[in-house]
C-alpha cells in the first residue's frame, strides 16, 4: 500500500509487525463485528506512522476491507496517513503526533479499573518517540497510580526520521530507564515469535503496576534493502524495489 | 474594591459545580497539582476514587483525560489557564481533532490574576482554543454563572475550554438568573440603543459601570455578558450591530483573537459597524494589584466609556 501511493512508513511497520501479529492473534479481546465494543482491550499505536502495519493486521482480522486498504493516504480514505480512530474501525487512538499514546493508554486503563473491568490497555511506542518529554510524564504517572492493566511495548528498532537514534539523541539502556521508574521490564528479540508470546504472557502476569516489553527489532525487517536503513523510515519503494520486496517477503 | 469582597470568584463556581456532580459516577476530575487553586480540591476531598492527580505534567493530563473520555467518562481537567497552554498541541491533536469530549478548565486567567506577574497571566488562551475545530470556549464572569455553565457542560457534546479567574468580583447573577444561561447564547444585562458593550469575564463589571457613566451623560448602552466565545452568538451580535450601530468589546485578554477578534470577524461578515476593542493591547502584563493592572492597561470603566464615545463618533 505504501508503494501504491508513493508515500508512507514501511520501515517501522515491518519492525513492529511480528508483535502486532501476536497481539491481534494471541492476546487482544476485540470484536471485528463490533469494533466499538465497550469492554474490548485497547490497542494504542502511539507510533502512528506505522499505520501500514496496523492496517494490514486490521484487514487480516476483518475490521477493514481490501477497498479500505486501497484508500491509504487518499482523500476520504478509511486508512488515513496516520492511524485515526475517527476514520478507521478497530483503531482506538488518533495518533500522528509522537509522545501522546502512553498518556491516552493510562486514561483507558484507569477507566477500566473504575469500571471493575479486566480489560487491558496495550500501548506501542517507538524508540525515537521516547525523546518526547510527555512519555516520561506518563511513565512516572503509571507507576504512581500502580496501573497494573497497562502494558507498553517499545519498538527498539534504533532508527528515527533523520538517522539512527544513536546519532540523533542517545537513549542508552531503555530497559534500565523504565526499570528505574519502577516498571517491570522484559527485553526480547522482537522477531522471535516464541519470545514475543512469552513476553505477552509475562506482561499479563504483572498486575501490581505497569509492565514494559522492550523489543529489539530491525527496521524494515524482511526486506534486504530496507533492513536497518534510515532511508526507509518514511519513504516508499520504487517499482523495482517493490517487486524485490514482495519476492523476499513471500 | 469594597463591592468585590461581597462577590464571588469564577473558580469558586467551578469547584461548586464539580461538587454538585459528585453523585454522577461518570464524572471524573483530573488535576495537575493546582487543585487548591482551581478548586477541584473540593471534589477530590469528597470523591478521591474519581479524582486523578497527575502531578505537574499537563501534557500527560490532557491525554489521560482523552483516554478516560473514550471509555465512557466525562473528564473535567483543570490547571492554570497558562499551563493548559503547555498542552496545547495535546489538546489540538489528542482532544479537539478526534472530537473527544474532555472539559478543560484554565483558572487564574488574564492580568486580573495580579501579583504573580506576567508568567501566570494568560492573555492568549481564548484566542488559541478558539482556533480549534470542535472546541467550545467559555469565559464566565462570576461564581454563580460559572457554576451554572459548568453544570451545563456535563451533557455537552463537544470538548470545551473554560477560563476562570482567581479574584472575586461583584456578582452579576443570582442563582435564578444564572439558570437561564445557555452555552452559546449571550446574556443581555442592560439595554440601550446608542452603543453595545460586549464583555466577558471580570470585564463585565467594568462594562456595567461604564454603562452607568454613559447613561449619566445621556448615552444608553446595551451590556452583554458574552460568556461563550465559541460558538459565538452571532445572531445576537448582528442584532446589536443593527440596533446600536456601534460596538465596544471588553475582555481581560489580548485584543488579538479573543472576544474582540471574534466579534469583529462576525460583524464584518454581516452588517459592519464601528468596533472598539478594550483589552490587553499586544503586550505582556506585570506584577501588581488587579485594579492597578486594569488601570495601567487601559481596561477600566472609564476606558470603556472613552471607547464608546470613539465608536459612536465613527458611526
Amino acid at each position: 500500500m505504501v508503494h501504491r501511493v508513493g508515500a508512507g512508513h514501511p520501515g517501522g511497520s515491518l519492525s513492529a509487525i511480528d508483535m502486532l501479529t501476536a497481539l491481534y492473534g494471541h492476546q487482544l479481546r476485540v470484536d471485528p463485528d463490533n469494533p466499538q465494543w465497550g469492554d474490548r482491550d485497547r490497542f494504542i499505536m502511539s507510533k502512528g506512522h506505522a499505520s501500514p502495519g496496523v492496517y494490514s493486521i486490521l484487514h487480516e482480522r476483518g475490521f477493514i476491507s481490501e477497498d479500505d486498504m486501497s484508500s491509504y493516504r487518499k482523500l476520504g480514505g478509511t486508512c488515513q496517513g496516520h492511524v485515526d480512530m475517527k476514520w478507521c474501525p478497530g483503531v482506538d487512538f488518533s495518533a500522528g503526533s509522537l509522545g501522546m499514546g502512553l498518556s491516552f493508554g493510562i486514561g483507558c486503563a484507569i477507566a477500566a479499573s473504575l469500571d471493575d473491568s479486566n480489560r487491558t490497555a496495550w500501548v506501542m511506542l517507538g524508540d525515537g518517540e521516547l525523546q518526547e518529554g510527555q512519555v516520561w510524564e506518563g511513565v512516572m504517572a503509571a507507576v504512581h497510580h500502580e496501573i497494573g492493566n497497562l502494558k507498553v511495548i517499545v519498538d527498539r528498532n534504533g532508527i528515527q526520521n533523520d538517522d539512527f537514534c544513536e546519532v540523533q539523541m542517545r537513549m542508552f539502556d531503555v530497559s534500565e530507564k523504565f526499570a528505574s521508574f519502577g516498571w517491570a521490564v522484559m527485553e526480547i528479540d522482537g522477531h522471535d515469535m516464541n519470545e514475543i508470546v512469552n513476553a505477552i504472557d509475562w506482561a499479563n502476569q504483572v498486575t501490581d503496576g505497569p509492565a514494559c516489553i522492550v523489543m529489539h527489532t530491525i527496521k524494515g525487517k524482511g526486506v534486504s534493502f530496507m533492513e536497518n536503513n534510515p532511508k526507509f523510515h518514511g519513504a516508499a519503494p520504487s517499482d523495482e524495489q517493490f517487486e524485490l520486496a514482495m519476492e523476499e517477503l513471500s | 474594591m469594597s463591592a468585590a469582597s461581597s462577590g464571588g470568584a469564577s473558580r469558586d463556581g467551578y469547584g461548586s459545580a464539580l461538587l454538585e456532580m459528585i453523585d454522577d459516577d461518570n464524572v471524573v476530575v483530573l488535576e495537575a497539582d493546582l487543585g487548591k487553586s482551581t478548586k477541584s480540591c473540593l471534589f477530590r476531598k469528597e470523591k478521591p476514587s474519581h479524582t486523578v492527580s497527575l502531578g505537574i505534567a499537563e501534557q500527560n493530563m490532557m491525554l489521560v483525560a482523552a483516554g478516560m473520555a473514550t471509555s465512557g467518562y466525562v473528564p473535567f481537567a483543570s490547571t492554570f489557564a497558562i499551563f493548559t497552554e503547555r498542552g496545547f498541541e495535546q489538546v489540538r491533536n489528542g482532544i479537539a481533532r478526534p472530537n473527544i469530549v474532555v472539559h478543560i478548565c484554565g483558572s487564574h486567567g488574564g492580568i486580573h490574576t495580579g501579583t504573580d506577574g506576567s508568567s501566570a497571566q494568560s492573555i492568549e488562551d481564548l484566542a488559541i482554543y478558539r482556533t480549534l475545530p470542535n472546541m467550545t470556549v467559555i469565559h464566565p464572569c462570576d461564581d454563580i454563572s460559572t457554576k451554572a455553565l459548568t453544570l451545563s457542560l456535563r451533557h455537552h457534546k463537544n470538548p470545551s475550554y473554560m477560563r476562570t479567574a482567581r479574584n472575586k468580583v461583584m456578582r452579576a447573577y443570582t442563582e435564578e438568573s444564572a439558570n437561564q444561561l445557555e452555552i452559546g447564547k449571550g446574556h443581555v444585562h442592560r439595554t440601550g440603543n446608542d452603543v453595545a458593550i460586549i464583555a466577558c469575564g471580570v470585564m463585565l463589571n467594568e462594562a456595567k459601570n461604564a454603562a452607568e457613566i454613559l447613561s449619566n451623560n445621556g448615552i444608553e448602552a446595551t451590556v452583554v455578558d458574552m460568556h461563550t466565545i465559541k460558538p459565538l452568538d452571532s445572531e445576537l451580535v448582528d442584532k446589536l450591530a443593527q440596533e446600536c450601530g456601534a460596538i465596544v468589546t471588553a475582555e481581560d485578554h489580548s485584543v488579538i483573537g479573543g472576544l474582540g477578534g471574534a466579534v469583529a470577524e462576525c460583524v464584518v461578515s454581516m452588517n459592519p459597524v464601528p468596533i472598539e476593542r478594550i483589552g490587553v493591547q499586544d503586550r505582556f502584563g506585570e506584577s501588581g494589584g488587579s485594579d492597578e493592572l486594569l488601570e495601567l492597561l487601559g481596561m477600566k470603566a472609564d476606558d470603556i466609556v472613552s471607547a464608546a464615545h470613539r465608536a459612536i463618533e465613527r458611526k
